[in-house]
């Protein structure tokens, strides 16, 4: 409650950028029209896809669960609206390979219907499971952006003692103020939710991170703690630096430990949630109600009225734009995120997605042409710039050459993406691009990799079996021989016993004295004997080649 | 409503290369001015001559590998390339050679490794290695600075110098050329002089000021302002050239309290020559130099201990394009141990560092 000043520290790099954010700052949070139809990706978050649990034609109630989740690393959707199920097939979706995906279309009838809601202000009776189970049935992903689904970062495994919460309330993309808006109107709910996290993971200490541009967002949480009486969580303000946002750059300012580069942040004692996530984790808790809806920052030169708007998951983008008065003469481009780590999608019509935070809509005059690149001087400001203290232009070099071994030699998969180096890149090389590529690419032969090495597996196990099979015949043959002439013999003793004959006799010891000689001979050393076991592995290996060829 | 998709930042250029050229251009006002005041209408005469040769070079090999001529010749690469080369050049060189030594940083400095951004050597370090080589006598034809009672010639005269070869009636070439304050300084100290001795001395010592040459002192202090103005702008990293000048200090100031009259004390060292064009323009260069933090220290400071090994026991007096060159050869062995630890990992995972390790 009291705010204590919180020491902080630095990672390398970053830019300060221009901030943009007044645009869409100066009206309220404001509701959207519901639409007609509503277009929900079954696919919206990190992990696999869950199970469609409609049918065409349903009926469906305003937070009914439409699928279900297959894996632990999964999250249901829900029907945003009442309705009807119209269609459940491919649609386009937001996503920067624009491929189409399994959508469920639902036409809305108007009425808005819930389905029975059940509060849970009784959380803390609740075990971690049991809430962790509720926000998993909840839909409930990262609104940050990465959609990555909240009851599995929840869940820090075993041997996990989470010691710090962190809210991260930094948002550090220029132009995005949907959780400064949030955090303005609904700092309650904000807290509220960071209870709830605190108790699910028995976290004894919770900080709120916020750039120090958002004052309004800082008095509000401030408020909102004491008027909540918690003492353990604390709001702290962090200089503004892209992209201080980051999870591994703002567990870096605010406690100076670095997450190991193959780790997660619970290894060291932290769990982040995005603010958003946090009052949407209060929404399911206190009034059961599913993730159904986002705040969306609609911003950028090329809009009429910059504004943040509660949108239903599932909206034309269209629609939004529309509310917002229109495009401005000289929009050229529509961006899902930020101008730094958004993608852009080629038309409007697509639907908001759980992860979709911000529509940015840049005028031709606020990008410069990718086909302007000069070749790179080596001046080294990329790595200046980089928050990871990666070798930008290093990985741009054997990226571009296709030298992949080299380009993961120089940690490419440590790379956050963030674009500072090609924002400060004097020949304007689009340097993410180039990394992109060359990760798809490790990503594609490494999945070619598997598969010849499973194809190699399979060879392996079934020549292995031809070979036991082959084997075991040869045995059964010997066997079979075998008693075959020992059947011979004993018939020819019998014989033998029955008609005595000297010469016959005198034959026999003949034939007996040549193969004991024999034996004798072969009982003599030979170099195959006193053999070390190196030597006699190498025979064995040896004779098994020559079987197997 | 339909748009173009892009890759990610979807951002204005804060910079581009032909800005920093032009700015490092422009930071060479100050020092350029003062070489012209001090040594006449030579030093502007070879500026020109070389940024022709160096557009013209540029051109006929951009057309040569059908490369676009538009951004290529507004980069201001290579006007940098032959200002840096024109300063280095004596001021009575004939016309020959500053094309010679030009055309050479051009063509084989630069495009003959790719162009810009793949050469490995610094293309003005090139020229200027190709010609005091094969032309050992004409890269003597400095003249003497504008003070301390030296004539000097006029503008006709000086084109007819660099142009047609003659000198003017009544003139020899040792009435119109001298050697630099650094020479002079080396072939009297070789023939056991004392620095004292040779301030003392009838004919070199009007050449010499308390600091270090007459003149000198003012064109270094001036490419000094320039270079910090870079600095200050963030268009050169300032470790390069810190490296440089501290290395320089260091062993001249170890070496002048060993034995004061026979080594240069460090302001001498320091504001002789091209020391501050070599440490804040040259060394500078981004292409050639090593692109990392501790990397750019060692490469400063390699250079600084060439420069000072090859002007006090090597047959040059002044060994920059040397020390450059020899540097540059390293960049990519520096780049590659000096590497910095990627957030996240361990230092050992790097190269030049111990192994951790394994746990059993």
């Amino acid at each position: 409650m009291t705010r204590t000043t919180h020491q902080l520290w630095h990672f390398h790099g970053g830019l300060k950028l221009p901030g943009e954010k007044h645009q869409s700052t100066g009206t309220p949070i404001a509701r959207t029209e519901l639409p007609r139809q509503l277009v929900i990706p079954v696919h919206q978050h990190i992990g696999e896809t869950g199970k469609v649990l409609v049918n065409i034609g349903d009926r469906v109630l305003k937070g009914q669960a439409l699928t279900q989740p297959t894996a632990y690393v999964s999250a249901p959707v829900h029907a945003p609206t009442s309705g009807t199920v119209k269609d459940i097939a491919e649609y386009p979706a937001p996503h920067p390979s624009r491929l189409s995906t399994l959508c469920v279309v639902i036409e809305a009838d108007g009425k808005d219907e819930w389905i029975q809601l059940e509060s849970r202000a009784d959380y803390k009776k609740m075990s971690p499971a049991d809430l962790r189970n509720l926000v998993r049935h909840a839909g409930i992903v990262g609104l940050g952006g990465a959609a990555f689904p909240t009851s599995v970062k929840l869940n820090p495994g075993p041997g996990h003692q989470i010691k710090t919460l962190i809210i991260n309330g930094a948002e550090c993309e220029p132009y995005i103020t949907c959780d400064d808006m949030l955090m303005r109107e609904r700092a309650d709910e904000v807290i509220s939710g960071a209870e709830i996290i605190s108790h699910a993971l028995n976290t004894a200490h919770c900080l709120i991170a916020v750039e120090n541009n958002k004052p309004e967002a800082i008095a509000a949480l401030n408020t909102a703690i004491s008027d909540a009486g918690v003492d353990y969580i604390d709001v702290v303000a962090i200089p503004t630096i892209y992209p201080t946002g980051g999870e591994k750059q703002l567990i870096k300012v605010l406690t100076n430990k670095e997450v190991p580069s193959d780790g997660l942040p619970a290894d060291i004692g932290i769990v982040m949630q995005n603010v958003g996530t946090a009052a949407a984790i209060y929404r399911a808790v206190f009034h059961g109600q599913p993730l159904i809806s986002r705040i969306v920052t609609v911003t950028g030169k090329g809009i009429t009225q910059p504004q943040n708007m509660e949108v239903l998951i599932g909206t034309p983008m269209s629609a939004l734009i529309e509310q917002a008065c229109g495009y401005q003469e000289n929009a050229d481009r529509l961006i899902m995120g930020g101008p730094m780590m958004g993608f852009t999608m080629h038309c409007d019509s697509l639907p908001v997605t759980k992860g979709c935070n911000c529509l940015l809509v840049e005028t031709a005059d606020q990008h410069s042409d990718e086909n302007n690149a000069m070749p790179c001087i080596r001046c080294g400001e990329c790595a200046r710039v980089c928050p990871v203290s990666l070798l930008p232009q290093q990985l741009y070099w054997h990226a571009s050459s296709k030298n992949f071994d080299q380009v993961q030699d120089y940690n490419l998969f440590d790379c956050i993406e963030c674009g500072c180096c090609a924002y400060v890149c004097p020949s304007h090389i689009p340097l993410v691009q180039y990394y992109r590529f060359a990760k798809t690419e490790i990503w594609n032969r490494e999945r070619d990799q598997q598969k010849s090495d499973h194809a190699r597996i399979r060879h392996d196990f079934r020549q292995a079996r031809l070979d036991k099979e082959k084997r075991e015949r040869e045995e059964r043959l010997r066997k079979k021989k075998d008693m075959l002439e020992k059947k011979k013999q004993a018939e020819a003793a019998d014989k033998n016993e029955t008609e005595e004959d000297p010469k016959k006799a005198a034959i026999a010891a003949a034939l007996a004295r040549v193969q004991d000689k024999k034996a004798k001979a072969a009982d003599a050393p030979k170099n195959t004997d006193n053999l070390t076991a190196a030597q006699q592995k190498q025979v064995d290996e040896a004779n098994k080649r020559r079987e197997t060829e | 409503m339909r748009f173009k998709t892009a890759s990610s930042p979807h951002t204005t250029p804060v910079s581009s290369v032909n800005v920093i050229m032009r700015k490092v251009l422009m930071a060479m006002i100050p020092g350029t001015a003062a070489t012209a005041y001090f040594f006449g209408w030579g030093v502007l005469i070879n500026i020109c001559l070389a940024c022709v040769v160096a557009i013209s070079s540029e051109t006929l090999m951009l057309y040569l590998r059908k490369r676009p001529m538009k951004p290529y010749l507004s980069d201001n690469s290579a006007l940098l390339t032959a200002c840096l080369l024109a300063m280095a050049l004596p001021q009575l060189a004939p016309w020959w050679l500053t094309v010679i030594a030009v055309s050479s940083a051009i063509i084989l400095g630069k495009h003959l490794y790719g162009g810009l951004g793949f050469n490995p050597f610094n293309p003005a370090m090139v020229g200027y290695v190709i010609v005091i080589i094969s032309f050992p006598k004409e890269m003597t034809q400095w003249v003497p600075p504008a003070v301390a009672g030296y004539s000097q010639l006029g503008f006709l005269e000086t084109l007819q110098v660099i142009f047609a070869g003659s000198i003017p009636a009544g003139m020899s070439w040792d009435s119109i050329t001298m050697a630099t304050p650094l020479d002079t300084m080396k072939t009297q100290l070789g023939l056991e002089l004392s620095i004292n001795d040779i301030h003392q001395h009838k004919v070199y010592g009007p050449m010499f000021s308390s600091v270090s040459g007459v003149g000198w002192e003012w064109i270094n202090g001036l490419f000094l302002a320039g270079g910090l103005w870079l600095a200050y702008k963030r268009i050169i990293d300032w470790r390069i050239p810190a490296g440089l000048l501290g290395m320089l200090f260091l062993l001249s100031n170890s070496f002048a309290l060993y034995d004061y009259s026979s080594f240069t004390p460090p302001t001498f060292q320091l504001f002789s020559g091209g020391i501050m064009l070599a440490a804040f323009f040259i060394a500078t260069d981004p292409v050639t130099a090593s692109t990392t933090i501790r990397g750019r220290w060692i490469f400063g400071a390699g250079i600084g201990f060439f420069i000072f090994v090859i002007r006090t026991w090597g047959s040059y007096p002044d060994g920059i394009a040397f020390a450059v060159l020899l540097m540059n050869m390293t960049a990519p062995l520096l780049d590659y141990y000096t590497m910095p630890r990627t957030f996240g990992h361990h230092w050992s995972e790097f190269p030049g560092h111990h192994k951790k390790e394994p746990e059993e």
